[in-house]
């Protein structure tokens, strides 16, 4: 079933009775080239990239609930690439090319809106990062535009620009960052994925990794065993467990990062705003919610929900950098599991067990990666060679100290990104 | 969350620090497995972990919490001096 505009029309003239499921509901084969564990963003991605980029499709997504049912549907849905580390930046960059891509590419709509992100500064000092951040960007062949006071204030008229403590100086402006609808982009993969023979299996706890003389075997589920010649780990907040039915430690420590929206507004906020010094970032929704959150509540966490200091904390910093916020009610509020690393960037290599895989610690920025991530793994996965773009994401550098890619300069230490 | 300080009582969330992971550091100064094991990589449990946080808005003492990182409830909360962790 292919989308255009034509169908809609049709199917809307004729009781929309034409439209069906948007991927096949298949039943676990006994054995499959490759597994993925995970049916999030990431690992719906790797599915739908390791069939159209390198014909693999002799391919399970194992999924414990529901697709798209973790991280992918619980965040604040900002794609950029304003990395400045490299590493970091050739892979964010490769991402949001990707995003440019993506609506075609899976023949459905995610909504992706490049409405650009702009990040304030108060200080000269902030302002000279921004500026070396910015020439960073631009020499990645990305878009930056350092915006000063007023340029700030003919995009946002509605900041407080002169609070004492933080007073506006400018701002780092990324032109095509945005947001997209994160269910749409999960749902879209899995379509393409499972359109081309990759089988998506909801309800599937992996419960054990087998493995034999050091190479992996295949999986334990709760819907029976499954071989498999290779096994990749594609779980964000869970890896650990995960990971830990091979016997295996990660780097990685899953704390709890909240999110806030608003009843619907008209529009009133038309790019996404981050304001670091306050620990706050917010965008608007297409259905009006405005969309903002802060920073972690900095203790680990599975409950997916946070506790109020850090609430408080969030709404008084929306409230010091845009006022005008105050009226509107706070609808929901929720958590995601966050799977930070010590240098508070992500993993995709190899482990030592032979034919076992790694897709993780994407920390609180793993929604923008999605593409990028599952195509850089899929390329792992099909050549065991890692992709340019992603080749700096490797397991080992905590252990050899070589790489580490510590975007905020706090130190390749647990509990400081 | 609130959180029962052995000195000070019962007192909320915010006069406290999470510090990590209550893991034995290492004896001796050269890099080696045990480090890398010590500071960078971790159980992750999902139910009750043993952590560090510090009184840091309080009487500053480092206490060793038992947790449940699955619902925040909170088992226990002794000092950490003499706590054998």
């Amino acid at each position: 079933m292919r989308f255009s505009g034509l169908r809609v029309l049709k199917e809307g003239l004729t009781g929309n009775r034409g439209w069906g499921p948007h991927w096949r509901d298949p039943a676990p084969k006994p054995a499959y080239d490759i597994v993925i564990i995970g049916g999030g963003g990431h690992g719906l991605a790797t599915a739908f990239y390791l069939a159209k980029e390198h014909g693999l499709t002799n391919v399970a997504v194992l999924e414990k609930g529901y697709l798209g049912g973790g991280n992918v549907g619980r965040n604040t849905t900002i794609v950029r690439a304003n990395y400045f580390l490299p590493g970091n930046s050739e892979f964010y960059s490769h991402s949001l090319k990707l995003w440019e891509g993506l609506e075609n590419e899976l023949n459905y709509n995610v909504m992706h809106s490049q409405r650009g992100v702009i990040n304030l500064f108060h200080s000269d000092g902030q302002r000279d990062a921004a500026a070396r951040r910015g020439n960073a960007m631009i020499n990645q062949g990305d878009d930056a535009e350092l915006l000063d006071r007023e340029g700030v204030r003919r995009l946002l008229p509605y900041l407080d620009y002169d609070q004492a403590r933080f007073p506006i100086y400018g701002a780092l402006h990324h032109k095509r960052g945005g947001t997209a609808r994160h269910d749409a982009v999960a749902w879209g993969f899995a379509r393409g994925a499972s359109a081309r023979g990759v089988d998506l299996i909801q309800n599937c706890e992996v419960t054990g990794i087998d493995t034999s003389g050091g190479r992996v075997t295949g999986v334990q589920t709760s819907r029976g065993a499954i071989k498999a010649r290779k096994v990749a780990i594609v779980t964000a907040g869970r890896s650990g467990q995960v990971a830990q039915m091979a016997g295996l430690r990660l780097p990685i420590e899953s704390h709890i990062l909240q999110a806030f929206v608003t009843e619907g507004l008209k529009p009133v906020i038309d790019n996404v705003v981050t304001f670091g010094m306050g620990h706050f970032y917010i965008s608007q929704s297409d259905k009006g919610g405005l969309v903002f959150g802060g920073d972690l509540d900095f203790y680990p966490s599975y409950a997916q929900r946070g506790n109020l200091p850090t609430a408080e904390h969030v709404m008084e910093a929306g409230m010091t950098l845009m006022p005008m916020i105050g009226k509107a009610r706070v609808l929901r509020s929720w958590g995601g599991i966050m799977d930070m690393t010590p240098d508070g960037s992500p993993i995709i290599d190899r482990t030592h067990i032979e034919g076992l895989y790694l897709d993780c610690g994407w920390c609180y920025g793993g929604f923008k990666a999605v593409p990028g991530s599952g195509f850089a793994l899929a390329h792992l996965l099909a050549t065991d060679r890692p992709h340019d773009s992603a080749a700096g994401f490797r397991l080992e550098r905590f252990r050899d100290g070589q790489g580490l890619m510590d975007e905020e300069g706090t130190g390749a230490q647990h509990n400081t990104h | 969350m609130r959180m029962t300080c052995p000195l000070c009582g019962a007192r909320d969330l915010r006069e406290f620090t999470f510090r990590g992971a209550a893991l034995a550091r290492p004896e001796g100064d050269d890099w080696n497995e045990a480090w890398h094991d010590y500071l960078h990589l971790r159980d992750n449990p999902a139910g009750e972990s043993r952590e560090y946080w510090a009184h840091a808005a309080g009487c500053g003492a480092v206490l060793l919490v038992t947790r449940d990182t699955r619902t925040h409830e909170i088992f226990a909360v002794e000092q950490a001096r003499g706590a054998g962790a």
